[in-house]
């Protein structure tokens, strides 16, 4: 009897019917969050003592770059469910995370290399960060290319289930490796988020981005994962009704 | 040509006997013996690659310099970029052959571990094409100046990088089973899970050179492959599976 929750996620109609309910839970805070964020970042704070104003664009690269990552991990734990209890929605889930997860690490790199142009004076440095985000936008891109490679939805499902879990257990691999092969070829570049401590004033609204670009995510998986359901499901009777045709 | 698939075929109900069936050890050694002759029938696939690395090292002295002080400093990227790109050609008669031909179900079906049978067949795939390349990456060492004394490195890192490389093609080559024309998408997926290989090996090749002592990259070469051996069949026969069903 506890376990009910658990088997309605398998049912396309009320996966559909709460991840509209819960988009407005998402966005809301979301956008009240980012707007709070912004202002206390962009206005309220005070320039940094050595990259002056520069500094500032670390309250999108950041939280950007934090999603990057845990979409990719989303994505995975996903395929993984999507694998092992051949729940269809789990699948759904994955296949809404990766343009989303590709967005942000694009985000990551755009907004990693503006802040590189005044910082390092070149947009682009072979900086292990910048570098390992580069090959995860390239995992991104391989994972939906595999999907998009099958016709049959099923098929496209659990291969691309297998690569993202493939793919998250080599990340950490090739993030170490990547962080290892810098540090002998040039010393450590301009320390990203080095100081140790944050004054307040900066330290809030960076976690008021965190956090409301989780839930910007969250708003934005729930909008996909409702389109992903209904062309699932596009021949049955209840997304008529939905439809209305 | 192929006993294991051919018994499974005739006669189904022998795989209750299980005091008859052949032993994991006697299978992986008929699974090399007929990949291996299977091979030798078609050596012109064989060779291709080679060729293809001979190729492309040739293109660096008539791209950048002829200078062979100046060609050694490049020389362990342009032998590993390379060894990366010739062994994801030798990747497409990976499985093609066999799935083609059903023999792939045949295995799937036969009772055995597919994991095992996968494993058997990469080990017969790094043979037939890790190998010579790793046979040919000093020849290719010395027309790009390195010198005499860091051959064995170049040997050593390139014996143990292309066993990893192996491993990750057949996975990728598994993903891919279902699809056409799946050469980009291939490279895709295969490349960013290389990179790790590709760090190390090129690092232990620049120490070689250098004539300092390579044994770290190396080690840590060998951790990958080791790995790769335990986790990379696991992977190859969930994917077959999926796109066999």
């Amino acid at each position: 009897m506890a376990w009910t929750w658990f088997h309605r996620l398998a049912s396309p109609p009320y996966i559909y019917r709460t991840a509209g309910r819960l988009t407005p839970w998402f966005a809301w805070p979301a956008a009240l969050l980012i707007v709070a964020g912004l202002i206390g970042g962009l206005y309220l704070s005070p320039p940094d003592y050595q990259q002056g104003d520069g500094y500032r664009i670390l309250y999108v690269h950041a939280p950007s770059a934090w999603l990057s990552l845990m979409v990719y991990t989303i994505m995975a734990v996903a395929g993984g469910i999507g694998l092992i209890w051949r729940m269809k929605v789990a699948h759904a889930v994955a296949a809404s995370c990766a343009p989303i997860g590709a967005s942000f690490t694009l985000a990551t790199l755009i907004t990693g290399s503006l802040w590189g142009k005044p910082m390092w004076g070149t947009y682009w440095q072979w900086d292990p960060r910048l570098t390992s985000e580069l090959i995860l936008f390239f995992l991104y891109l391989g994972y939906m290319g595999l999907r998009a490679a099958f016709d049959d939805v099923q098929r496209a499902d659990r291969i691309s289930a297998v690569l993202a879990v493939v793919g998250v257990i080599n990340v950490p691999i090739i993030h170490y490796s990547v962080v290892w092969w810098n540090s002998l070829h040039q010393g450590p570049s301009v320390m990203y988020l080095g100081k140790p401590t944050m004054p307040p004033s900066m330290l809030v609204p960076l976690l008021m981005m965190f956090l409301g670009f989780t839930l910007f995510f969250g708003a934005v998986l729930m909008m996909r994962l409702r389109g992903e359901v209904l062309l699932r499901e596009r021949t049955a009777t209840w997304v008529r009704e939905v439809v209305g045709t | 040509m192929n006993e294991i698939a051919a018994g499974a075929q005739a006669e189904p109900f022998v795989m209750l006997k299980t005091p008859q069936m052949p032993s994991a050890l006697a299978v992986t050694r008929l699974m090399l013996a007929r990949d291996l002759k299977l091979a030798s029938r078609k050596a012109s696939q064989l060779v291709q690659p080679l060729a293809f690395f001979a190729m492309v090292t040739t293109l660096f002295p008539l791209a950048v310099t002829p200078q062979l002080s100046q060609l050694r400093h490049i020389a362990p990227g342009v032998v590993w970029a390379a060894a990366l790109l010739s062994s994801l050609l030798a990747l497409e008669f990976l499985f093609r052959d066999d799935s083609q031909d059903g023999t792939l179900e045949q295995f799937a079906l036969s009772g055995r571990s597919l994991t095992g049978l996968l494993a058997a067949k990469t080990a017969a795939h790094w043979l037939l094409t890790g190998l010579p390349l790793a046979l040919m990456a000093p020849l290719a060492g010395v027309a790009l100046g390195v010198p005499e004394a860091a051959l064995p490195g170049l040997l050593a890192s390139v014996t143990v990088g292309t066993v990893t490389l192996s491993l990750i093609g057949a996975v990728g080559a598994a993903l891919t089973l279902g699809v056409r024309r799946a050469g980009a998408l291939l490279s895709l997926l295969t490349l960013p899970l290389a990179i790790p290989v590709l760090i190390f090996g090129a690092h232990a090749t620049q120490l070689a050179i250098a004539g300092r002592p390579y044994g770290a990259p190396l080690t840590l070469l060998a951790a990958l492959a080791v790995f790769g051996i335990t986790l990379s069949p696991l992977a190859a026969a969930a994917a077959v599976r999926i796109n066999l069903e």
